[in-house]
């Protein structure tokens, strides 16, 4: 991000947080799972992400640069989900 | 094998009172799934107005116990879950729970060690799993459990970690009191900091693999010390519980 | 379907009735201020801080924090409504009307929507119209001092009569357009408009 920010949050979390809502989604057990950062090319577990749940929706971001990488809202009938900030995701094969 | 992540009712078996503030609820399960040490669970309630709230809580025994889990809830101030879990709920109440959860804060014997365990408050519950879990697996890696509570009535699992550390295979728990000290106290009295941290990781050497657990703002500091220490960050894995005020 | 599992004596932390006609459905009063975050706290220097109108207008216009306090200002004493389902009334602000500001441009017939946009990369849209005659501010004290950062300091827009997250935090500019553009939770299944008295709180509602 251009601008100076707070490194640290108290209402910060870590992507184990996100894990039950993630396993919801995809299935499995997500967040030993690699991934990729589209902004700055940071790798790393889905689980070393940080998690932002006191909003709207979930939040999870790069923790190198702070971007979003994947966004979760849950509706009464739906879930969205927006990974536009993840290069990739990997799911396991069954 | 895959398996769903489904809700479950469970049936409190026991509650125990740790300290003032922390309870240990006994939960047994109708599908029982071993969970692999810092795992979770997350607990849902339900009003009959159809308001739900929903909350993590770390996995407090060993997966060595089957049918049961145990959870302990430090309660918050004006916290809706924690409140809830500690002033109204007794043995023989159904609470719907899913679990375990998670792979990335994980330990297991077999992945072994050397191990620093970092803990701030309730903090220590999902490492106090990984140290049940070492000896009731006869495991001997090198452990360090750094401790960190405000004050001595605020430790939880004091007695056990005690009895742990006693029976010498490699254990070693090494406790900060930032508020009040217990008599005669000659051991660290201030928030973890990178000195401390040198401190306790140094005779771990380079290859410990560190686990943080407390509120985030201690996790924070920890991570910081530990990198700062010398230990490389992918060699650190952190679980940050939220805003936990300074309850360590 | 099974029945819907009820946990024994649970009613939620705050299910006390709601202040009569005050709180709108599926809302509940609070006395504090909960502080929502989906990113950590943006730190911009008042040096280098800035506001902007931009996009449909004749010209561009910026203001730089000094110029920003020395427009005209308000008291405003709202009630806001959070999706998250909290609503706190009387809350005090000043701030500068957003009429004021459109009152130093010259719009383009074409600004139809706008998006506010702020630090750390939020963005909400709006209707021209929700935004005019009093109905929005950009609020720069809360209670009598600063607006603290984690309420959306130094300035954040106030769109009291919408749900709260049209309420951007940290905003540094409002940009016209001819064209509605969805915003930071407006794309990921909440409502376009969001008005909390018609509970319009996710897409489709
Ligand atoms: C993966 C994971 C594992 C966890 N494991 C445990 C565990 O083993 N034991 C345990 O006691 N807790 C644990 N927590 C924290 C737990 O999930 C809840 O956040 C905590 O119990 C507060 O919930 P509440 O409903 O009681 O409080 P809320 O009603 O949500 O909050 C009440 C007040 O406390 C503040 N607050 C919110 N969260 C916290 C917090 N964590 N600490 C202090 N203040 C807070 C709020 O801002 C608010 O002012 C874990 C969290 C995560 C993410
Ligand atoms: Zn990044």
């Amino acid at each position: 991000m251009e601008e100076p920010m707070d490194r640290v949050h108290e209402n910060m979390l870590d992507g184990n947080a996100a894990a039950g809502i993630l396993d919801e989604i995809f299935g499995g057990e997500m967040t030993a799972s690699p991934t990729e950062c589209e902004h700055c090319g940071r790798e790393g577990e889905l689980g070393s992400l940080l998690t932002f749940t006191q909003a709207p929706g979930l939040v999870l971001r790069c923790p190198a640069c702070s971007e979003v990488m994947l966004r979760v809202v849950q509706t009464p009938d739906y879930t969205y989900l927006d990974v536009r900030g993840a290069v990739y995701l990997r799911l396991a094969r069954r | 094998m895959k398996r769903l992540l489904e809700w479950q009712i469970a049936a409190v078996k026991s509650i125990r009172e740790e300290t003032y503030r922390t309870k240990t609820l006994t939960l047994s399960l109708p599908s029982w799934t071993a969970h692999r040490p810092g795992q979770h669970y997350d607990v849902r309630l339900t009003a009959p107005d159809g308001y739900q709230a929903q909350r993590s809580y770390s996995i407090a025994s060993e997966p060595e116990r089957t049918g049961e889990i145990d959870l302990t809830v430090e309660q918050l101030s004006d916290g809706e879950v924690s409140s809830y879990l500690h002033d109204v709920l007794v043995p023989g109440d159904r609470i719907e729970v899913r679990g375990p959860i998670g792979g990335y804060f994980v330990w297991e014997a077999s992945l072994g060690g050397p191990l620093l365990l970092v803990a701030g408050g309730s903090g220590v519950v999902p490492l106090m799993s990984m140290v049940r879990h070492r000896r009731a697996a006869g495991a001997t890696v090198a452990t360090h459990l750094l401790y960190s509570s405000r004050t001595p009535e605020d430790v939880i699992y004091a007695d056990e970690l005690h009895e742990l550390q006693a029976a010498g295979d490699g254990l070693r728990v090494i406790q900060t009191f930032t508020r009040a000290q217990p008599p005669n106290w000659t051991g660290y009295a201030r928030r973890i900091d990178a000195a401390m941290l040198s401190e306790v990781a140094a005779p771990l050497g380079r290859k410990a693999q560190a686990f943080i657990c407390g509120p985030t703002l201690l996790v924070e500091a920890a991570a910081d010390g530990l990198v700062e220490a010398g230990l490389a960050p992918e060699r650190i894995k952190t679980e940050r519980f939220g805003p936990s005020g300074g309850t360590a | 379907m099974t029945e819907r599992f009820v946990s024994r004596g649970f009613l939620g932390k705050h299910r006390a009735a709601a202040a009569a006609n005050r709180v709108p459905p599926g809302q509940h009063a609070v006395d504090d201020f909960p502080v929502l975050s989906a990113g950590p706290t943006p730190r911009t220097d008042l040096e280098k801080w800035s506001f902007s109108l931009e996009g449909e207008l004749a010209k561009p216009a910026r203001w730089s924090w000094a110029e920003f306090l020395a427009l005209p200002a308000q008291e405003f004493v709202v009630d806001i409504h959070c999706v998250t389902k909290w609503t706190k009334l009387d809350t005090r602000w000043k701030g500068v009307s957003v009429d004021t500001l459109l009152e130093q441009v010259e719009l383009r017939p074409t600004a139809r929507y706008l998006t506010a946009f702020s630090d750390g990369g939020y963005t909400t849209n709006l209707p021209l119209p929700d935004v005019v005659n009093g109905q929005a501010f950009i609020g720069y004290e809360y209670d009598g001092k600063p607006l603290a950062p984690e309420h959306g300091g130094p300035a954040r827009l106030v769109v009291p009569h919408l749900y709260f997250w049209k309420s951007a935090k940290w905003v540094r500019g409002l940009r016209l357009m001819e064209k509605d553009k969805r915003g930071f939770w407006e794309s990921l299944g909440y409502n376009n408009h969001g008005d909390p008295w018609k509970e319009e709180r996710y897409t489709g509602d």
